[in-house]
Parts: structure tokens; sequence; C-alpha cells
């Protein structure tokens, strides 16, 4: 693994060769630098090789590959027969359906309540810092703790959503129509601390001076949210938007703990993320999970350049 | 000029800070009632639990849940390996991140640049699109139930070498001759200078590896399935979800246990957890 000073010699003798002093012993120092700066890539270099792009480019060959259902088979070439098959499967379009179902429930929710703190927190006031610390406060809770809090608050039995009258049948995390907004509640509250102290990040951007000057003006607070602070903050929206996007593709962790697949709602929740794993664990079906695998990461990949397109065309705003 | 806004400056402004505080505390309420009702159901009797108006304040706390989610529940083997998993990944991203980073911003080497985006193109890559292959790696290292398997897949991050070559880079060039001249090589260099230099951008980086490698979920729950010698804390949760409701209280319990380090964290370092947060993707 540490074999690495072939290549540095021959890059380092195309590299410029003239230096001040002594040409060999410059250029010994050079291999030495160069030979330096692999060894200290390389710990790094090799995870992401062994547990990022391997696996990832893995995905491209397991997908043409079909898995017996019965282990210990050998999986088959079935070209992109089974590509086609997963794609257009009712499983896959539904799982498809409710994670966009879900991000349409998570991201405008979490940004907008998360603007709307940072709006309010942000004045210098006294025991501010108090309201940032509780507003940030759910962005160090974990999807287990969350779905712990949540599904007892949301229980039948000892829940408290029959005493506030809001009393499904059946009820809400076996529903068909009311588990996956359940779980996105769920995920907008723990997405809250997040979203807030991006759009607090933000906000705190924005010079004063300029909002001083819309003031003294006599532009009122609305006027001044509306055509100065959004526009100022639209970079953060987007990023914001991104941010919550992904992490709304890949939320699964509540619907696992408190919905699980034995469950009547379970068809309506199985979000993406959440059909990899059980296509892995379940099925064992390795070629079926890398084909979902890709849909997620084309789907990432889309929303992180679409983001870079508008950010290209909004960012003159900034400067 | 609206004159009639300059009568009463004081008392406008005074009126519009309370409506803002009211508002505040209105919104404070709301993010904080789940866990505010989580702490009150984890302290009561089981027999409490479905009264109703909701017991707003445990009259007579029951710490014996605690004690119970404690020992029953394994809690304290599971904040035992959480903080293992969570203590390794921290310490091995700060050291790879480090090293990297310092070859970014200090070293001349041929595919530097190649590499660098190499290293960024890590962060296009979710982790749960490299799951599928990362179980039958794991499985053929034999690392299943271990703290090898929990840890080592994360044990180098992108967005850390990012952060910590960005902090590299504000350190003057004067400086960094001038440690030459003195006769410090790298490795001086390195721990004299230039890390103590990027401790924000470090401590950034060690809160927000704490706070991912502590709340991790998915990978827990694959790697440690079924053998609870390495179970860290959240997947614990998940099985304390799965008891009946007599023992709910514990169950919520452990939930409060699980979530308490964390905030801890977050009172204390604030700053660098909205510093690693925010990492230079907004301005």
């Amino acid at each position: 693994m540490t074999t690495v000073s072939p290549p540095t010699g021959t890059a380092v003798t195309r590299g410029r060769a003239q230096a001040p002093g002594p040409p060999r012993r410059a250029r010994r120092r050079r291999v030495r630098e160069a030979a330096l700066g692999y060894l200290l890539v390389l710990p790094a270099l090799g995870v992401f090789g062994i547990f990022v792009f391997y696996p990832f480019a893995a995905n491209f060959r397991l997908a043409l590959y079909r898995t017996p259902p019965y282990p210990g088979l050998p999986s088959h070439y079935v070209g992109l027969q089974q590509v086609g098959q997963v794609l257009s499967s009712s499983s896959f379009l539904q799982s498809l359906g409710s994670t966009a179902l879900f991000v349409v429930m998570v991201v405008p929710t979490g940004l907008i309540l998360g603007l709307l703190l940072a709006v309010a927190a942000y004045r210098r006031l006294r025991a501010m810092a108090v309201y940032r610390i509780i507003f940030s406060s759910t962005v160090v809770t974990s999807v287990a703790v969350s779905a712990l809090i949540f599904g007892t608050l949301m229980d039948p039995v000892v829940g408290l959503l029959p005493w506030l009258g809001l009393n499904p049948s059946p009820p809400i995390l076996e529903n068909t129509t009311w588990a996956l907004p359940a779980i996105a509640v769920m995920a907008v509250w723990q997405f809250l601390g997040l979203s807030f102290i991006l759009m607090s990040a933000g906000l705190s951007a924005i010079p004063d001076d300029v909002l001083e000057a819309a003031r003294v003006d006599g532009a009122t607070d609305r006027t001044v949210f509306w055509r100065i602070t959004v526009p100022l903050l639209s970079p953060t929206i987007f990023f914001g938007v991104v941010v919550a996007t992904i992490y709304a593709f890949q939320t699964f962790g509540q619907v696992d703990i408190l919905i699980g697949p034995t469950n009547a709602a379970f068809e309506h929740v199985n979000l993406l993320v959440y059909n990899i794993l059980n296509t892995i664990e379940v099925n064992k079906t390795s070629g079926q999970a890398a084909v979902l695998s890709i849909v997620l990461f084309v789907l990432t990949l889309g929303v992180t350049l679409l983001q870079l397109r508008f950010l290209e065309r909004r960012v003159h705003y900034g400067n | 000029m609206p004159s009639h806004r300059r009568r009463h400056p004081h008392f406008r402004r005074r009126s519009r800070h309370v409506v803002r505080y009211v508002l505040l505390t209105l919104g404070a309420l709301v993010v904080l009632a789940p866990i505010y009702l989580t702490v009150v159901n984890s302290l009561l009797p089981v027999s409490a639990l479905a009264q109703r108006p909701p017991p707003l304040v445990p009259t007579s706390p029951q710490w014996g849940d605690y004690a119970t989610a404690w020992s029953q529940g394994d809690l304290g083997v599971y904040l035992r390996n959480s903080a293992i998993q969570t203590g390794v990944i921290v310490a091995g991203q700060l050291t790879t991140s480090i090293l990297a980073a310092y070859a970014f911003a200090f070293l001349r080497f041929p595919l530097r640049r190649v590499l660098f985006v190499v290293f960024l193109a890590t962060l296009m890559i979710p982790f749960e699109v490299t799951l599928v292959t990362n179980t039958t790696t794991i499985s053929d290292f034999g690392w299943y139930n271990t703290f090898q398997g929990l840890t080592v897949p994360f044990l180098a991050t992108g967005f850390g070498t990012f952060l910590v070559r960005q902090a590299f880079l504000q350190i003057p060039r004067d400086l960094r001759e001038a440690a030459t001249l003195d006769g410090y090589g790298h490795l001086r260099f390195l721990l004299r200078v230039a890390v103590p230099l990027a401790r924000p951008a470090l401590g950034a980086l060690g809160v927000f590896s704490f706070l991912a490698a502590w709340n991790q979920y998915l990978w827990p729950l694959v790697v440690t399935g079924n053998g609870n010698g390495v179970r860290t804390v959240q997947i614990g949760l998940k099985l304390l979800q799965g008891t009946q409701v007599s023992h709910l209280n514990v169950a919520l319990a452990g939930t409060v246990i699980a979530v308490v380090p964390l905030l801890v964290l977050l009172v204390g370092f604030q700053k660098h957890l909205v510093r690693s947060l925010t990492g230079g993707a907004v301005k």
C-alpha cells in the first residue's frame, strides 16, 4: 500500500526542471515532498476507494445480474432486463411516489418554519441566545429519538391524539392515509433545528445597513421581508432546498422503528431507502437493490445540479 | 415623513417587542413540547401515562425507570458502545482530514488537483447508495458485529478534508517561510503551527462528526443486526420501542438518556456546530 514512489519520479521529471540551487538536490527535495503528499492522502483515499467508489461503481455491474431467490445459487447476467423490470414494478413506482409525496410534505414546511423562527430570533434582544439554543435543539436528535418521542405521542392508547379529538381509525401509524404525514411531522420536527441554523446564518450575512436604509425610507416590516430579506436570502433558501430534499430522500428510520414491513400502511410509507434496505436484507436480491441505489443517486445528483444552475443565475444578488 | 410614528417611538417599539417575545415563546413551546412531554412521561408510573389531561409535572417522579432502562434495557452497554464507535470515528476523521488537508494545502505533487476533486466527489455519493456492496464487503472481511465494521467505513471524510484545507490555506505564507527558516520540518510545522491555528475548523469538524456518528442509524442497524456486543444506543432505542406498553416509560427514559449527551454538546459547542453545519455553504 505504500509503494508510491514510481509515479512521483516520472511525474516530477515532466514538471518544471529549472529550480534555484543545485538541480539534483532540488529535485530530490521535490520527489520527497511529492512522496509525503501521497502518503498523507493515502489513508483517506483508501477508505474512499473501498467504501465509497468501489461500492458505488459496483452498483452498475450488479444491476445487470439477477440474484436467485434462494441463497447460495450463483447470480447470472440478464443485462438491462432487470433494470426495466425494477423500474416498471408497481412496488418501485409506489415507493417513488411515496418518496416524492414525502419530499413535498417535508421540504417546504421544514424550510418555512425554520425561516420564520430565524426571522423571529434575529433581532439582538435580551434572552435571544436561549431561544436560539431551543430552536436549534432538534438538530441533535436522532431518527430513533424522534421516532420514540412521536411514536408515544401518536400512540392510540397512551398518546395525545385521541385526547385532542384526532382519532383516526385504523390508528394513525397503521392508517394508509395518515401514516406518511405522521412520519413527515417527525421529520419536519427533526429537521427544524438544521433549517433554523441555516436560515439564521443566511440572515446574518445580510448587511444591516441595507435593512436600516429601507426602514429609514419608510418600508414596512412586511415590505422589508419580501423585497429585501427573501431575495438576498435566495442562495441560502436554494441551498436549504437541496439539504432538505436530500434529507427527505434519505429518511427511513422512523418507518423502520414505528411501522415496519408487516404493517397495513407499509406500502404507503415504503420510502426509497427503506425499499433498498429491505431488498438487501429481506429479499436478498442485490441486483434489484443496486438498481434502486442508482435511482437514489440520480435523484440526489439531479437535485444538486438543479440547485447549482439556479445559484449561477441568482447569485449576482449578493455582490 | 410619517410624523405620527415619531411621536411614541418608545411605546411602539416596546409593544412590538412584546409581540415578538410572545411569538418566540410560542415557537419555543412547540419545538420543546415533544421533548418535555417525553421527560415527564419517563418519570410517570405506567398507570398515569393514559391520564387525561396529560400530567405536565411528574408529582412523584419514578427515577427507577432510568435505573431499569440502564440495566435491563442494556442501555449502559449500548452507551459504552456508542461512545467507542463515536470516539473512533471522530478521532479517525480528524486525523485523516488533517493529514490529507495538509498535503492539499502545503505540498506540491502531481495530480494534487485531481485527487482533491476525487475527495470532493465523495460528497456527491450518499452513503445509502453504497449500501449494497458495503454489506458484502463487511461480511467478506468478517466484520459483522465488530467495532471495525461499525467505524472503518467512516474514517475519512471529503467534507472534513475540505473544511480543514480551507483553514490551512488561511495560514499566511510568511509564517510557513519563517517556520522553514527556523528549521521546522513538515511534521513540526503541522503539529506546532498548522493544527493550533486551524483549531476553530477542527472544533467544528469534531462536533459535526460527533453528532453524525452518535446519531447514525442505517449502518449500525445493518452491521449489528444479530449481536448485541457492539450494538449502539440508537439500535437499543429501536429494541426498546418494540417492548410492551407496560415498559413504555422505560423506553422513554432510554430516549432521554440517549439524547442528553447531545443536548449538553449543543449548549457547550453551539458555535462550533453552527460553523460546521453552515461550513462555507452560506454566504
